[in-house]
């Protein structure tokens, strides 16, 4: 089956970004997002998602590679500076092209 | 001693030990939810079949209250802690909000002592959550030229979890009344002091886990953790002197008084004032204040209250 290339952009942060996230994302043009609720630790301590402020999550979000540059920067200029915010690019190779 | 107790400190004992016990973050959920419901019907229910003619001033005073304590707290943290501004007012904000979990054991503590508190005191919980907040946040923004997005706060200070449950459980148990309460009165009400104890057991592990932040928080911030809800007892105790509150109405505002918040304060903070480290403000609301007032803070607070009664 033929695939066509698209980013996979993902996004771990603070649930509290949640909200925030979503709306830049679809702002910026994604279709679409996949969120999930995850643990971790980093430079700011330990995120072990015990109770409200302590939850991090997970956003993928499968897009050209301009929309998921423009929401990168978006989020990095933004709230890296003050929040837990890890970011990165994949490559994935999506079935429908239109969907993404 | 309350049961309650001993189960926040096995938590704290399991965390310190590095056991392997957590509690599902569903559970806790769960949990909270069921807090909020329980404490806003069982205030409902009561205050269906009281005159209500005394609930404002009560409720406008506890509004005030909570507004104040972060003015009041927010020299003290940037002038003798030396801390930034935002520092300073986002931990004056968790102040001037206030903790649902102390307020629950504080009305545990109370029924054990045979003291017989107001029914609207679910209600003044529910008034004193945001306007601290938004003390807090106007510290931290006079004269900087960085915007507040007050509509979503304005959202999250009314349709949050914890000001939409307790509210909507007052209406929901002063719709329905004593008699038609009885169906669910044996999970809303026999069961609450099962559940605070579940949920205690939890704020041991969350709060056992915040005491390595206090290593870096310092002296002062662990000295204002006890010393601030030891003074702001007294404040609320002579606000409810002077509305009329009774011995356990007195008693239980200045517990909330004396409270800091650990769900509404850190999230509203977290988005409003970002710079702020939230390290900071939930180590000493959560790993000093909250401990210290389930342990020797509620009775202290109601011998002010006798004190002043007295």
């Amino acid at each position: 089956m033929q695939t066509h290339a698209r980013k996979l952009l993902v996004i771990i942060a603070e649930a509290a970004l949640e909200k925030d996230l979503v709306r830049a994302a679809r702002a910026f043009g994604a279709r679409g997002y996949t969120l999930s609720e995850v643990r971790g630790g980093g430079a700011r301590g330990e995120r072990e998602a015990a109770w409200e402020a302590d939850r991090s999550i997970e956003m993928k979000v499968i897009c050209s590679e301009s929309v998921a540059e423009r929401v990168a920067q978006h989020v990095l200029a933004t709230y890296a500076p003050n929040f837990a915010v890890t970011v990165f690019v994949t490559d994935v190779g999506v079935f429908r092209p239109q969907k993404f | 001693m309350d049961p309650v107790v001993l189960f926040f400190l096995l938590g704290v004992i399991a965390r310190l030990a590095k056991s392997d016990l957590r509690v599902p973050e569903p559970l806790y959920e769960a949990l909270s939810i069921y807090l909020l419901l329980a404490i806003g019907i069982k205030g409902g229910v009561e205050l269906a079949q009281q005159p209500l003619g005394a609930v404002l001033p009560q409720a406008l005073a506890a509004i005030a209250l909570s507004a104040a304590i972060p003015f009041v707290l927010f020299p003290i943290l940037m002038r003798i802690g030396r801390l930034p501004r935002v520092d300073s007012a986002s931990i004056a904000a968790h102040y001037g909000s206030v903790s649902v979990v102390t307020f629950a054991v504080g009305v545990s503590f109370l029924a054990k002592q045979h003291v017989a508190t107001e029914p609207h005191m679910p209600l003044l919980l529910a008034l004193m959550e945001a306007p601290g907040i938004v003390a807090g946040i106007l510290l931290a923004r006079m004269g900087g030229a960085q915007r507040v997005a007050w509509g979503a706060l304005a959202h999250e200070a009314v349709f949050g979890k914890s000001v939409l449950l307790l509210l909507g459980g007052i209406v929901i148990g002063a719709i329905v009344g004593p008699q038609d309460i009885t169906p669910i009165e044996p999970l809303f009400m026999g069961l609450f002091k099962g559940v605070l104890a579940l949920f205690l057991l939890e704020m041991g592990l969350v709060a056992g886990a915040r005491l390595a932040d206090l290593r870096r928080a310092g002296v002062f911030l662990v000295a204002f953790g006890i010393v601030t809800p030891v003074a702001l007892g007294v404040l609320g105790a002579l606000v409810g002197q002077l509305v009329g509150l009774s011995l356990g109405g007195t008693a239980l505002l200045a517990t909330l008084a004396a409270s800091a918040s650990y769900i509404a304060a850190p999230t509203a903070m977290r988005i409003a004032v970002p710079e702020a480290n939230p390290a900071l403000s939930i180590g000493v609301a959560l790993g000093v204040t909250f401990p210290f007032n389930i342990t020797l803070g509620i009775p202290l607070y109601l011998q002010y209250a006798r004190w002043m009664a007295g």
